[in-house]
């Protein structure tokens, strides 16, 4: 059993898991939106006493940091106990397409080029996650979600507002990949 | 999201290049199986476990705001290769390097409070 759930999973594993999740989260009177936890963490830090948007009774949202603290120890347990080490399974196109800018295939989960403490403490790797987080903070707060809240349980509901979100997602995931990063790397 | 490699830069980088169908089939099975789930839910009007229903808070109509706002989440998203739960399962991983990104994208959710005023919604 524990062989059979250190392997990489299949996608429609993941799919259900994350379904399962949506559903467990309606029936405890919650709904599967991550990136509220952004907000809840400034108004828990007092942005509330300064800024409007960040005066609510945050605490009612405390569930939903358990799920963030739950997200963090899930991945611990994944690294830790859960892993054959295996290297990500993408398309060698891929490879070959990241090859071209200077990152090498996977040897681990993610690129070194990018996440290790070295590059971390180089400029280009310093921007490259601060600023990325920020447009991940500033952008899934100024369309009201992220991929949880939008893409999993917005389109399961048919909501306009979130095929629209998604469609933004893919506009600016694209403009990255194919303008960004190659001017960057 | 771990166990599937949902969480890897790599796995991001294949989707937007449309180079796999793997996260297609992740966001797709889940969307789903959601589908059911909400259907299932408003057709019997099912209850919480406090026996309260469960309401389904549309948002509100726009376009300027998910589309913009969907696009600079976009840009984000594919830098990092991470939206805002992987950036945590991330840390979980022991990839330090995210607690940058988590930073940014605290300082990103206040900036969005402080000038949403003055934005298009």
């Amino acid at each position: 059993m524990l062989e059979f759930i250190s392997q990489p999973w299949p996608w429609y594993v993941s799919g259900m898991v994350i379904a399962l999740i949506m559903a467990l989260l309606l029936f405890f009177g919650k709904s599967f939106g991550f990136s509220s936890n952004l907000r809840v963490i400034c108004a828990a830090c007092g942005a509330g006493k300064k800024v409007d948007f960040f005066d609510f009774d945050w605490r009612a949202q405390t569930w939903n940091l358990l799920f963030l603290v739950g997200a963090i120890i899930g991945g611990f347990i994944a690294s830790e106990f859960l892993s054959t080490g295996e290297v990500v399974q993408i398309s060698k196109a891929t490879i070959q397409d990241l090859n071209q800018m200077g990152i090498s295939a996977p040897e681990a989960l993610q690129p070194m080029e990018i996440f290790s403490l070295e590059s971390l403490f180089t400029v280009k790797g310093f921007l490259i996650l601060l600023s990325g987080g920020f447009m991940i903070g500033f952008g899934s707060r100024y369309a009201g979600g992220c991929t949880s809240g939008h893409a999993i349980s917005g389109l399961s509901n048919l909501q306009l507002p979130s095929l629209i979100a998604v469609i933004g997602f893919f506009i600016g995931g694209l403009i990255t990949t194919f303008v960004l990063l190659p001017l960057i790397f | 999201m771990s166990k599937s490699e949902a969480i890897s830069w790599f796995r991001i980088q294949e989707m937007f290049r449309f180079q796999s169908f793997h996260m297609y089939g992740i966001i797709g099975t889940a969307v789903a199986l959601g589908l059911l789930i909400t259907y299932i839910i408003k057709k019997y009007n099912l209850r919480d476990y406090q026996g309260n229903p469960i309401v389904f808070t549309p948002k509100e109509k726009s376009v300027s705001r998910y589309l913009l706002g969907g696009t600079i989440f976009g840009l984000g998203w594919a830098l990092t290769g991470a939206c805002p739960g992987p950036l945590f399962v991330n840390l979980g991983h022991g990839f330090w390097a995210f607690l940058l990104a988590i930073t940014g994208a605290i300082v990103g959710t206040f900036t969005y409070g402080v000038v949403k005023d003055r934005l298009p919604h």
